[in-house]
Protein backbone atom coordinates (compact mmCIF):
# COMPACT_ATOMS: atom_id res chain seq x y z
CA UNK A 1 0.00 0.00 0.00
CA UNK A 2 1.39 3.35 -0.97
CA UNK A 3 -0.74 5.34 1.37
CA UNK A 4 0.30 5.01 4.96
CA UNK A 5 -2.26 7.47 6.34
CA UNK A 6 -5.02 5.08 5.37
CA UNK A 7 -3.69 2.14 7.27
CA UNK A 8 -6.43 -0.27 8.14
CA UNK A 9 -6.13 -3.16 10.55
CA UNK A 10 -8.10 -5.33 8.15
CA UNK A 11 -6.77 -6.78 4.93
CA UNK A 12 -8.74 -5.95 1.79
CA UNK A 13 -10.97 -8.83 0.75
CA UNK A 14 -9.43 -8.91 -2.73
CA UNK A 15 -6.00 -7.38 -2.39
CA UNK A 16 -5.31 -7.78 -6.09
CA UNK A 17 -8.22 -5.78 -7.45
CA UNK A 18 -7.24 -2.24 -8.38
CA UNK A 19 -7.83 0.65 -6.06
CA UNK A 20 -10.61 2.88 -7.36
CA UNK A 21 -11.44 5.48 -4.76
CA UNK A 22 -9.29 6.98 -2.04
CA UNK A 23 -10.85 9.42 0.38
CA UNK A 24 -8.36 11.07 2.69
CA UNK A 25 -9.21 13.31 5.65
CA UNK A 26 -12.33 14.52 3.89
CA UNK A 27 -14.07 17.41 5.63
CA UNK A 28 -17.19 19.20 4.43
CA UNK A 29 -18.51 22.47 5.81
CA UNK A 30 -21.71 24.37 5.32
CA UNK A 31 -21.89 28.03 6.30
CA UNK A 32 -24.60 29.02 8.78
CA UNK A 33 -26.79 31.99 7.91
CA UNK A 34 -25.75 35.42 9.18
CA UNK A 35 -22.55 37.42 9.18
CA UNK A 36 -21.68 40.70 7.54
CA UNK A 37 -22.93 40.82 3.91
CA UNK A 38 -23.66 37.14 4.07
CA UNK A 39 -20.00 36.37 4.74
CA UNK A 40 -20.73 33.90 7.45
CA UNK A 41 -18.04 33.11 9.95
CA UNK A 42 -19.97 30.27 11.50
CA UNK A 43 -20.07 26.80 10.02
CA UNK A 44 -21.44 23.38 10.59
CA UNK A 45 -19.07 20.58 9.71
CA UNK A 46 -21.10 17.43 8.96
CA UNK A 47 -17.98 15.53 7.85
CA UNK A 48 -14.88 15.93 10.01
CA UNK A 49 -11.91 14.19 8.46
CA UNK A 50 -13.00 10.86 7.03
CA UNK A 51 -10.63 8.44 5.29
CA UNK A 52 -11.36 5.20 3.47
CA UNK A 53 -10.87 3.53 0.12
CA UNK A 54 -12.79 1.31 -2.24
CA UNK A 55 -11.34 -1.31 -4.58
CA UNK A 56 -12.84 -2.55 -7.82
CA UNK A 57 -15.69 -4.99 -7.24
CA UNK A 58 -15.84 -4.26 -3.51
CA UNK A 59 -18.78 -3.06 -1.42
CA UNK A 60 -18.00 -0.64 1.36
CA UNK A 61 -20.94 0.02 3.68
CA UNK A 62 -21.39 3.34 5.42
CA UNK A 63 -23.79 3.20 8.34
CA UNK A 64 -24.95 5.91 10.71
CA UNK A 65 -28.00 7.79 11.90
CA UNK A 66 -29.60 10.88 10.39
CA UNK A 67 -27.16 13.73 10.71
CA UNK A 68 -24.08 11.48 10.93
CA UNK A 69 -22.80 12.89 7.63
CA UNK A 70 -23.18 9.77 5.51
CA UNK A 71 -25.16 11.36 2.68
CA UNK A 72 -22.79 14.34 2.65
CA UNK A 73 -19.87 11.96 2.09
CA UNK A 74 -21.73 10.33 -0.82
CA UNK A 75 -22.48 13.71 -2.36
CA UNK A 76 -18.88 14.85 -1.99
CA UNK A 77 -17.65 11.70 -3.72
CA UNK A 78 -19.87 12.20 -6.76
CA UNK A 79 -18.98 15.89 -6.52
CA UNK A 80 -22.47 17.21 -6.05
CA UNK A 81 -20.79 19.27 -3.35
CA UNK A 82 -17.17 20.35 -2.89
CA UNK A 83 -15.06 19.29 0.06
CA UNK A 84 -13.73 21.89 2.47
CA UNK A 85 -10.48 20.03 2.96
CA UNK A 86 -8.95 16.64 2.37
CA UNK A 87 -8.45 14.74 -0.85
CA UNK A 88 -10.56 12.49 -3.04
CA UNK A 89 -8.62 10.48 -5.61
CA UNK A 90 -10.04 8.21 -8.26
CA UNK A 91 -7.60 5.84 -9.89
CA UNK A 92 -4.76 7.96 -8.49
CA UNK A 93 -6.17 11.20 -9.89
CA UNK A 94 -7.34 14.05 -7.67
CA UNK A 95 -10.99 14.73 -8.39
CA UNK A 96 -11.83 17.04 -5.50
CA UNK A 97 -10.13 19.93 -7.32
CA UNK A 98 -11.77 19.34 -10.70
CA UNK A 99 -14.80 21.24 -11.87
CA UNK A 100 -17.16 21.62 -14.82
CA UNK A 101 -16.28 19.76 -18.00
CA UNK A 102 -13.13 18.30 -16.46
CA UNK A 103 -15.32 16.23 -14.14
CA UNK A 104 -17.14 14.59 -17.03
CA UNK A 105 -14.83 11.57 -17.50
CA UNK A 106 -15.11 10.93 -13.75
CA UNK A 107 -18.88 11.12 -13.80
CA UNK A 108 -18.93 8.38 -16.41
CA UNK A 109 -17.12 6.12 -13.97
CA UNK A 110 -18.91 6.97 -10.76
CA UNK A 111 -22.69 7.09 -10.57
CA UNK A 112 -25.21 7.51 -7.78
CA UNK A 113 -28.62 6.07 -6.91
CA UNK A 114 -30.83 7.89 -4.47
CA UNK A 115 -33.07 7.12 -1.53
CA UNK A 116 -36.35 8.47 -2.76
CA UNK A 117 -37.31 6.94 -6.08
CA UNK A 118 -40.24 9.37 -6.26
CA UNK A 119 -38.17 12.54 -6.26
CA UNK A 120 -35.11 11.37 -8.15
CA UNK A 121 -36.84 10.73 -11.48
CA UNK A 122 -38.13 13.62 -13.58
CA UNK A 123 -41.92 13.08 -13.67
CA UNK A 124 -42.25 14.66 -17.13
CA UNK A 125 -39.80 12.42 -18.94
CA UNK A 126 -40.51 8.96 -20.31
CA UNK A 127 -38.42 6.10 -18.98
CA UNK A 128 -36.65 5.93 -22.37
CA UNK A 129 -35.54 9.56 -21.93
CA UNK A 130 -34.56 9.10 -18.26
CA UNK A 131 -32.36 6.10 -18.98
CA UNK A 132 -31.22 7.47 -22.38
CA UNK A 133 -30.10 10.90 -21.15
CA UNK A 134 -26.78 9.76 -19.64
CA UNK A 135 -26.07 8.03 -22.96
CA UNK A 136 -26.60 11.30 -24.82
CA UNK A 137 -23.98 12.96 -22.64
CA UNK A 138 -21.40 10.23 -22.32
CA UNK A 139 -21.86 8.36 -25.60
CA UNK A 140 -22.59 11.21 -28.06
CA UNK A 141 -21.81 8.99 -31.05
CA UNK A 142 -24.90 6.82 -30.44
CA UNK A 143 -27.90 7.44 -32.71
CA UNK A 144 -31.37 7.83 -31.21
CA UNK A 145 -32.42 4.29 -32.07
CA UNK A 146 -29.25 2.87 -30.59
CA UNK A 147 -29.88 4.78 -27.39
CA UNK A 148 -33.40 3.41 -27.25
CA UNK A 149 -32.18 -0.15 -27.81
CA UNK A 150 -29.57 0.27 -25.12
CA UNK A 151 -32.20 1.65 -22.72
CA UNK A 152 -34.41 -1.37 -23.46
CA UNK A 153 -31.54 -3.74 -22.68
CA UNK A 154 -30.85 -1.93 -19.41
CA UNK A 155 -34.49 -2.10 -18.34
CA UNK A 156 -34.58 -5.81 -19.10
CA UNK A 157 -31.39 -6.22 -17.07
CA UNK A 158 -32.95 -4.63 -13.97
CA UNK A 159 -36.12 -6.71 -14.36
CA UNK A 160 -38.60 -4.24 -15.85
CA UNK A 161 -41.07 -5.17 -18.62
CA UNK A 162 -40.22 -4.20 -22.20
CA UNK A 163 -43.20 -1.83 -22.49
CA UNK A 164 -41.74 0.41 -19.76
CA UNK A 165 -39.84 2.57 -22.26
CA UNK A 166 -42.68 4.89 -23.20
CA UNK A 167 -44.25 5.13 -19.79
CA UNK A 168 -43.78 7.80 -17.11
CA UNK A 169 -42.39 7.44 -13.56
CA UNK A 170 -45.80 7.78 -11.87
CA UNK A 171 -46.94 4.56 -13.53
CA UNK A 172 -44.43 2.55 -11.51
CA UNK A 173 -44.27 1.35 -7.92
CA UNK A 174 -41.50 2.42 -5.53
CA UNK A 175 -39.47 -0.72 -6.15
CA UNK A 176 -39.84 -0.40 -9.92
CA UNK A 177 -38.78 3.24 -9.76
CA UNK A 178 -35.68 2.24 -7.84
CA UNK A 179 -34.97 -0.25 -10.65
CA UNK A 180 -35.26 2.63 -13.15
CA UNK A 181 -32.76 4.63 -11.07
CA UNK A 182 -30.39 1.65 -11.16
CA UNK A 183 -30.80 1.31 -14.96
CA UNK A 184 -29.99 5.00 -15.36
CA UNK A 185 -26.87 4.62 -13.24
CA UNK A 186 -25.78 1.55 -15.23
CA UNK A 187 -26.28 3.31 -18.58
CA UNK A 188 -22.81 4.86 -18.62
CA UNK A 189 -21.14 1.58 -17.61
CA UNK A 190 -19.72 2.89 -14.33
CA UNK A 191 -17.13 1.20 -12.12
CA UNK A 192 -18.45 2.53 -8.82
CA UNK A 193 -21.99 3.33 -7.72
CA UNK A 194 -22.74 5.39 -4.63
CA UNK A 195 -25.99 3.93 -3.28
CA UNK A 196 -27.53 6.46 -0.88
CA UNK A 197 -30.18 4.65 1.20
CA UNK A 198 -31.46 2.85 -1.91
CA UNK A 199 -33.85 0.58 0.00
CA UNK A 200 -34.87 2.68 3.01
CA UNK A 201 -38.15 3.87 1.49
CA UNK A 202 -39.20 0.39 0.36
CA UNK A 203 -41.18 -2.45 1.91
CA UNK A 204 -38.91 -5.18 3.31
CA UNK A 205 -40.15 -7.58 0.63
CA UNK A 206 -39.17 -5.11 -2.10
CA UNK A 207 -35.97 -4.26 -0.26
CA UNK A 208 -34.94 -7.92 -0.56
CA UNK A 209 -35.48 -7.81 -4.34
CA UNK A 210 -33.40 -4.66 -4.79
CA UNK A 211 -30.59 -5.91 -2.52
CA UNK A 212 -30.44 -9.15 -4.53
CA UNK A 213 -30.49 -7.21 -7.81
CA UNK A 214 -27.56 -5.04 -6.68
CA UNK A 215 -25.62 -8.15 -5.67
CA UNK A 216 -26.35 -9.85 -9.01
CA UNK A 217 -25.23 -6.78 -10.94
CA UNK A 218 -22.05 -6.63 -8.92
CA UNK A 219 -21.24 -10.27 -9.71
CA UNK A 220 -21.97 -9.81 -13.36
CA UNK A 221 -20.41 -6.41 -14.03
CA UNK A 222 -17.72 -6.26 -11.35
CA UNK A 223 -19.20 -3.09 -9.88
CA UNK A 224 -17.97 -1.49 -6.69
CA UNK A 225 -20.50 0.06 -4.30
CA UNK A 226 -20.44 2.60 -1.56
CA UNK A 227 -23.60 1.47 0.22
CA UNK A 228 -25.05 4.08 2.57
CA UNK A 229 -27.80 3.23 5.05
CA UNK A 230 -29.03 3.77 8.59
CA UNK A 231 -29.94 0.09 8.82
CA UNK A 232 -27.01 -2.01 9.97
CA UNK A 233 -28.75 -5.27 9.01
CA UNK A 234 -28.89 -4.23 5.34
CA UNK A 235 -25.39 -2.75 5.32
CA UNK A 236 -24.00 -5.90 6.87
CA UNK A 237 -25.74 -7.94 4.21
CA UNK A 238 -24.26 -6.00 1.33
CA UNK A 239 -20.78 -5.10 2.43
CA UNK A 240 -17.23 -6.47 2.43
CA UNK A 241 -16.22 -3.72 4.83
CA UNK A 242 -18.45 -1.64 7.10
CA UNK A 243 -17.64 1.91 8.21
CA UNK A 244 -19.62 3.16 11.21
CA UNK A 245 -20.10 6.89 11.09
CA UNK A 246 -21.05 9.04 14.07
CA UNK A 247 -21.12 12.83 14.06
CA UNK A 248 -18.97 13.12 10.97
CA UNK A 249 -16.26 10.69 12.04
CA UNK A 250 -15.65 7.01 11.38
CA UNK A 251 -15.79 5.40 14.81
CA UNK A 252 -15.34 1.81 13.72
CA UNK A 253 -14.25 -0.05 10.62
CA UNK A 254 -14.49 -3.81 10.24
CA UNK A 255 -15.67 -6.65 8.01
CA UNK A 256 -19.35 -7.37 8.71
CA UNK A 257 -18.93 -10.66 10.58
CA UNK A 258 -16.39 -9.09 12.90
CA UNK A 259 -18.52 -6.01 13.49
CA UNK A 260 -21.47 -8.20 14.39
CA UNK A 261 -19.59 -10.63 16.63
CA UNK A 262 -17.24 -8.26 18.32
CA UNK A 263 -18.26 -4.61 18.07
CA UNK A 264 -15.57 -2.39 19.57
CA UNK A 265 -17.35 0.92 19.76
CA UNK A 266 -20.22 1.93 22.01
CA UNK A 267 -22.04 3.56 19.11
CA UNK A 268 -21.76 0.41 16.98
CA UNK A 269 -23.32 -1.58 19.81
CA UNK A 270 -26.18 0.93 19.92
CA UNK A 271 -26.80 0.49 16.19
CA UNK A 272 -26.68 -3.30 16.53
CA UNK A 273 -29.14 -3.22 19.42
CA UNK A 274 -31.61 -1.15 17.39
CA UNK A 275 -31.94 -3.78 14.64
CA UNK A 276 -35.20 -5.67 15.20
CA UNK A 277 -34.61 -9.38 15.69
CA UNK A 278 -36.75 -12.23 14.50
CA UNK B 1 -53.63 -9.35 31.07
CA UNK B 2 -57.08 -9.44 29.49
CA UNK B 3 -59.90 -11.78 30.28
CA UNK B 4 -60.52 -14.02 27.27
CA UNK B 5 -64.21 -14.31 28.13
CA UNK B 6 -64.80 -10.57 28.22
CA UNK B 7 -66.41 -8.98 25.18
CA UNK B 8 -63.72 -7.84 22.75
CA UNK B 9 -62.89 -4.14 22.48
CA UNK B 10 -62.87 -4.33 18.72
CA UNK B 11 -64.54 -6.88 16.54
CA UNK B 12 -64.24 -6.59 12.79
CA UNK B 13 -66.27 -9.13 10.88
CA UNK B 14 -66.44 -9.87 7.17
CA UNK B 15 -65.28 -6.37 6.24
CA UNK B 16 -65.16 -5.66 2.50
CA UNK B 17 -64.14 -2.27 1.09
CA UNK B 18 -64.10 -1.24 -2.55
CA UNK B 19 -62.67 1.72 -4.39
CA UNK B 20 -64.77 2.74 -7.35
CA UNK B 21 -63.64 4.71 -10.38
CA UNK B 22 -65.52 5.13 -13.66
CA UNK B 23 -63.35 2.46 -15.30
CA UNK B 24 -63.25 -0.19 -12.65
CA UNK B 25 -63.87 -1.16 -9.07
CA UNK B 26 -61.09 -2.49 -6.90
CA UNK B 27 -61.75 -4.57 -3.85
CA UNK B 28 -59.06 -3.43 -1.41
CA UNK B 29 -60.32 -5.34 1.61
CA UNK B 30 -62.11 -8.63 1.12
CA UNK B 31 -63.81 -10.50 3.94
CA UNK B 32 -61.53 -9.44 6.77
CA UNK B 33 -62.39 -10.58 10.32
CA UNK B 34 -60.38 -10.16 13.50
CA UNK B 35 -60.88 -9.02 17.06
CA UNK B 36 -58.91 -7.32 19.80
CA UNK B 37 -59.28 -7.52 23.56
CA UNK B 38 -58.96 -4.51 25.85
CA UNK B 39 -55.31 -3.61 26.37
CA UNK B 40 -54.05 -6.10 23.77
CA UNK B 41 -51.64 -5.52 20.90
CA UNK B 42 -52.31 -6.71 17.38
CA UNK B 43 -49.98 -6.33 14.40
CA UNK B 44 -51.42 -6.31 10.88
CA UNK B 45 -48.58 -7.23 8.55
CA UNK B 46 -48.61 -6.98 4.78
CA UNK B 47 -47.00 -5.31 1.81
CA UNK B 48 -48.01 -2.11 0.03
CA UNK B 49 -51.42 -2.71 -1.49
CA UNK B 50 -52.37 -5.54 0.87
CA UNK B 51 -55.24 -3.50 2.33
CA UNK B 52 -53.72 -3.14 5.80
CA UNK B 53 -53.89 0.66 5.91
CA UNK B 54 -57.35 0.72 4.35
CA UNK B 55 -58.50 -1.64 7.10
CA UNK B 56 -56.92 0.58 9.75
CA UNK B 57 -58.42 3.78 8.35
CA UNK B 58 -61.86 2.24 8.01
CA UNK B 59 -62.10 1.67 11.76
CA UNK B 60 -62.85 5.36 12.41
CA UNK B 61 -64.31 5.83 8.92
CA UNK B 62 -61.41 7.95 7.79
CA UNK B 63 -61.56 6.78 4.17
CA UNK B 64 -62.88 9.35 1.71
CA UNK B 65 -66.17 8.15 0.30
CA UNK B 66 -66.39 8.21 -2.69
CA UNK B 67 -64.23 6.54 -3.94
CA UNK B 68 -64.16 4.18 -0.94
CA UNK B 69 -67.26 2.17 -0.17
CA UNK B 70 -67.88 -0.42 2.51
CA UNK B 71 -69.59 -3.34 0.75
CA UNK B 72 -70.21 -5.49 3.76
CA UNK B 73 -69.18 -6.18 7.31
CA UNK B 74 -69.38 -4.87 10.82
CA UNK B 75 -66.95 -2.93 12.97
CA UNK B 76 -68.03 -3.35 16.57
CA UNK B 77 -66.17 -1.13 19.01
CA UNK B 78 -67.16 -1.68 22.63
CA UNK B 79 -70.39 -3.13 21.28
CA UNK B 80 -71.28 -0.20 18.99
CA UNK B 81 -71.29 -0.70 15.21
CA UNK B 82 -69.17 2.17 13.93
CA UNK B 83 -70.26 1.63 10.34
CA UNK B 84 -73.87 2.58 11.05
CA UNK B 85 -73.17 5.33 13.54
CA UNK B 86 -74.23 8.87 12.53
CA UNK B 87 -71.35 11.22 11.74
CA UNK B 88 -71.96 13.38 14.85
CA UNK B 89 -71.77 10.40 17.19
CA UNK B 90 -68.73 9.07 15.37
CA UNK B 91 -66.73 12.20 16.22
CA UNK B 92 -66.65 11.00 19.79
CA UNK B 93 -64.73 7.91 18.66
CA UNK B 94 -62.58 9.41 15.95
CA UNK B 95 -59.42 10.70 17.64
CA UNK B 96 -61.08 10.25 21.04
CA UNK B 97 -61.65 6.60 21.80
CA UNK B 98 -59.73 5.55 18.69
CA UNK B 99 -56.57 7.60 18.14
CA UNK B 100 -54.19 7.38 15.20
CA UNK B 101 -50.46 7.80 14.67
CA UNK B 102 -49.43 7.86 11.03
CA UNK B 103 -46.33 7.03 9.05
CA UNK B 104 -45.09 10.47 8.15
CA UNK B 105 -45.10 12.73 11.21
CA UNK B 106 -44.00 15.74 9.17
CA UNK B 107 -47.15 15.62 7.06
CA UNK B 108 -49.50 14.62 9.89
CA UNK B 109 -48.72 17.73 11.91
CA UNK B 110 -49.98 21.07 10.65
CA UNK B 111 -46.87 23.12 9.77
CA UNK B 112 -48.41 26.53 10.54
CA UNK B 113 -49.58 25.79 14.08
CA UNK B 114 -47.50 25.30 17.19
CA UNK B 115 -47.41 22.06 19.15
CA UNK B 116 -49.34 23.92 21.88
CA UNK B 117 -52.16 24.77 19.48
CA UNK B 118 -52.40 21.29 18.01
CA UNK B 119 -52.36 19.51 21.35
CA UNK B 120 -54.89 21.97 22.78
CA UNK B 121 -57.15 21.43 19.79
CA UNK B 122 -57.19 17.68 20.40
CA UNK B 123 -58.03 18.27 24.06
CA UNK B 124 -60.76 20.80 23.20
CA UNK B 125 -62.43 18.15 21.06
CA UNK B 126 -62.09 15.12 23.28
CA UNK B 127 -61.22 16.10 26.83
CA UNK B 128 -63.89 18.45 28.15
CA UNK B 129 -62.99 17.36 31.66
CA UNK B 130 -59.61 19.10 31.50
CA UNK B 131 -59.47 22.54 33.04
CA UNK B 132 -55.78 23.20 32.50
CA UNK B 133 -54.91 22.16 28.94
CA UNK B 134 -51.41 23.56 29.17
CA UNK B 135 -50.57 21.42 32.21
CA UNK B 136 -52.13 18.33 30.63
CA UNK B 137 -50.28 18.99 27.36
CA UNK B 138 -46.95 19.40 29.12
CA UNK B 139 -47.60 16.21 31.09
CA UNK B 140 -48.38 14.32 27.86
CA UNK B 141 -45.18 15.61 26.25
CA UNK B 142 -43.07 14.40 29.15
CA UNK B 143 -44.95 11.08 29.15
CA UNK B 144 -43.71 10.47 25.60
CA UNK B 145 -40.14 11.11 26.67
CA UNK B 146 -39.64 14.69 25.54
CA UNK B 147 -36.97 16.10 27.82
CA UNK B 148 -37.87 19.78 27.57
CA UNK B 149 -41.69 19.82 27.34
CA UNK B 150 -41.88 23.61 27.87
CA UNK B 151 -39.72 24.26 24.84
CA UNK B 152 -41.48 21.62 22.72
CA UNK B 153 -44.88 23.05 23.68
CA UNK B 154 -43.91 26.38 22.09
CA UNK B 155 -42.28 24.82 19.01
CA UNK B 156 -43.52 24.53 15.46
CA UNK B 157 -43.27 21.15 13.72
CA UNK B 158 -40.32 22.16 11.48
CA UNK B 159 -38.24 22.88 14.57
CA UNK B 160 -38.46 19.24 15.64
CA UNK B 161 -36.68 16.15 14.32
CA UNK B 162 -38.65 13.27 12.80
CA UNK B 163 -38.45 11.24 15.99
CA UNK B 164 -39.60 14.24 18.08
CA UNK B 165 -42.48 14.91 15.69
CA UNK B 166 -43.59 11.31 16.05
CA UNK B 167 -43.44 11.68 19.84
CA UNK B 168 -45.65 14.76 19.59
CA UNK B 169 -48.11 12.76 17.45
CA UNK B 170 -48.16 10.05 20.12
CA UNK B 171 -48.64 12.69 22.86
CA UNK B 172 -51.56 14.09 20.89
CA UNK B 173 -53.11 10.63 20.71
CA UNK B 174 -52.33 9.91 24.35
CA UNK B 175 -53.82 13.12 25.72
CA UNK B 176 -57.26 11.96 24.54
CA UNK B 177 -56.90 8.77 26.62
CA UNK B 178 -57.99 6.47 23.79
CA UNK B 179 -59.00 2.86 24.30
CA UNK B 180 -57.40 1.94 20.99
CA UNK B 181 -54.30 3.46 19.43
CA UNK B 182 -53.89 2.70 15.73
CA UNK B 183 -50.24 3.08 14.71
CA UNK B 184 -50.05 2.96 10.91
CA UNK B 185 -46.40 2.35 9.96
CA UNK B 186 -45.31 4.71 12.76
CA UNK B 187 -41.59 4.10 12.26
CA UNK B 188 -41.21 3.57 8.53
CA UNK B 189 -39.97 7.11 7.88
CA UNK B 190 -37.51 6.96 10.79
CA UNK B 191 -33.97 5.71 11.33
CA UNK B 192 -33.58 2.24 12.83
CA UNK B 193 -32.35 3.67 16.14
CA UNK B 194 -35.29 6.08 16.40
CA UNK B 195 -37.61 3.26 15.36
CA UNK B 196 -36.42 1.23 18.35
CA UNK B 197 -37.09 4.20 20.65
CA UNK B 198 -40.60 4.79 19.31
CA UNK B 199 -41.53 1.10 19.60
CA UNK B 200 -40.25 1.07 23.18
CA UNK B 201 -42.30 4.16 23.89
CA UNK B 202 -45.47 2.54 22.49
CA UNK B 203 -44.84 -0.57 24.57
CA UNK B 204 -44.29 1.58 27.62
CA UNK B 205 -47.45 3.70 27.26
CA UNK B 206 -49.49 0.60 26.65
CA UNK B 207 -48.42 -0.92 29.92
CA UNK B 208 -48.92 2.37 31.76
CA UNK B 209 -52.28 3.38 30.31
CA UNK B 210 -53.65 -0.02 29.36
CA UNK B 211 -54.84 0.97 25.91
CA UNK B 212 -54.99 -1.52 23.04
CA UNK B 213 -52.55 -0.93 20.17
CA UNK B 214 -53.10 -1.90 16.55
CA UNK B 215 -49.76 -1.78 14.73
CA UNK B 216 -49.75 -1.69 10.93
CA UNK B 217 -46.42 -2.66 9.38
CA UNK B 218 -44.75 -4.20 6.33
CA UNK B 219 -41.86 -5.43 8.45
CA UNK B 220 -42.16 -8.70 10.36
CA UNK B 221 -39.01 -7.66 12.22
CA UNK B 222 -41.07 -5.25 14.33
CA UNK B 223 -43.69 -7.76 15.41
CA UNK B 224 -41.71 -9.95 17.78
CA UNK B 225 -41.70 -8.57 21.28
CA UNK B 226 -44.38 -6.05 20.42
CA UNK B 227 -47.64 -7.70 19.45
CA UNK B 228 -49.58 -10.49 21.16
CA UNK B 229 -51.35 -11.42 17.94
CA UNK B 230 -50.59 -11.10 14.25
CA UNK B 231 -52.83 -10.80 11.22
CA UNK B 232 -51.13 -11.33 7.84
CA UNK B 233 -52.81 -9.68 4.85
CA UNK B 234 -52.20 -10.27 1.15
CA UNK B 235 -54.22 -8.68 -1.66
CA UNK B 236 -57.06 -7.63 0.64
CA UNK B 237 -57.48 -10.95 2.38
CA UNK B 238 -56.22 -12.36 5.65
CA UNK B 239 -54.02 -15.33 4.79
CA UNK B 240 -53.11 -16.26 8.34
CA UNK B 241 -53.63 -15.05 11.90
CA UNK B 242 -52.68 -16.22 15.34
CA UNK B 243 -50.62 -15.60 18.47
CA UNK B 244 -47.28 -13.97 17.56
CA UNK B 245 -44.98 -16.57 19.09
CA UNK B 246 -46.56 -19.60 17.48
CA UNK B 247 -47.05 -17.84 14.15
CA UNK B 248 -43.40 -16.76 14.02
CA UNK B 249 -42.18 -20.17 15.15
CA UNK B 250 -44.27 -22.10 12.64
CA UNK B 251 -45.83 -19.94 9.93
CA UNK B 252 -48.26 -22.09 7.95
CA UNK B 253 -49.04 -19.99 4.89
CA UNK B 254 -46.31 -19.71 2.20
CA UNK B 255 -46.88 -15.95 2.04
CA UNK B 256 -46.25 -15.57 5.78
CA UNK B 257 -43.15 -17.73 5.46
CA UNK B 258 -41.80 -15.57 2.63
CA UNK B 259 -42.60 -12.31 4.39
CA UNK B 260 -40.72 -13.49 7.48
CA UNK B 261 -37.81 -14.81 5.46
CA UNK B 262 -37.20 -11.61 3.49
CA UNK B 263 -36.21 -9.63 6.61
CA UNK B 264 -32.41 -9.28 6.63
CA UNK B 265 -30.85 -10.70 9.78
CA UNK B 266 -27.65 -9.70 11.47
CA UNK B 267 -24.83 -12.16 11.19
CA UNK B 268 -25.87 -13.50 7.78
CA UNK B 269 -23.68 -11.30 5.68
CA UNK B 270 -23.64 -11.74 1.88
CA UNK B 271 -26.30 -14.42 1.96
CA UNK B 272 -28.90 -14.06 -0.74
CA UNK B 273 -32.15 -12.64 0.67
CA UNK B 274 -35.37 -14.55 0.21
CA UNK B 275 -37.85 -12.84 -2.09
CA UNK B 276 -41.54 -13.50 -2.55
CA UNK B 277 -42.55 -15.64 -5.51
CA UNK B 278 -45.81 -13.98 -6.52
CA UNK B 279 -46.50 -16.35 -9.43
CA UNK B 280 -46.37 -19.33 -7.10
CA UNK B 281 -48.64 -17.55 -4.61
CA UNK B 282 -51.12 -16.64 -7.34
CA UNK B 283 -51.28 -20.26 -8.46
CA UNK B 284 -51.80 -21.30 -4.86
CA UNK B 285 -54.47 -18.71 -4.11
CA UNK B 286 -56.45 -18.96 -7.34
CA UNK B 287 -59.82 -20.58 -6.68
CA UNK B 288 -59.56 -23.21 -9.44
Amino acid sequence: MTNSTLSSPHPDPEPLSPLLLEVEKLAVRYPLPGGFLGRSRRFVEPVKGVSFRIRAGQTVGLVGESGSGKTTIGKAIVRLISPHSGEIRYRQERIDTLSGARLRPYRKRVQMIFQDPHNSLNPRLTIARIVGEPLEIHFPALRAQERRDRAAQLLARVGLPADSLDRFPHEFSGGQRQRIGIARALAVEPELIVCDEPVSALDVSVQAQIVNLLQDLQQELGLAYLFISHDLAVVEHMSDLVLVLNEGRIVEEAPPEELYRNPQNEYTRKLLAAVPSL
Amino acid sequence: MSDPNAAPLLQVSDLAIEFASPERTIRAVDGVSFSMANGSTLAVVGESGSGKSVTALSLARLLPSPPARVRSGKILFDGTDLLTLPETALRHYRGGKIAYVFQEPSTSLNPVFSVAFQLSEAMALHRHDLTDRRAAGLAALSEVGIRDPERCWKSYPHELSGGMQQRVMIAMALVCRPQLLVADEPTTALDVTIQAQILNLLRDIRSRFGMAILLITHNFGLVKGFADHVVVMFRGKIVEQGPTDSLLAAPRHPYTQALIACVPRLGESKKRLTTIDYDKLDALLSPS
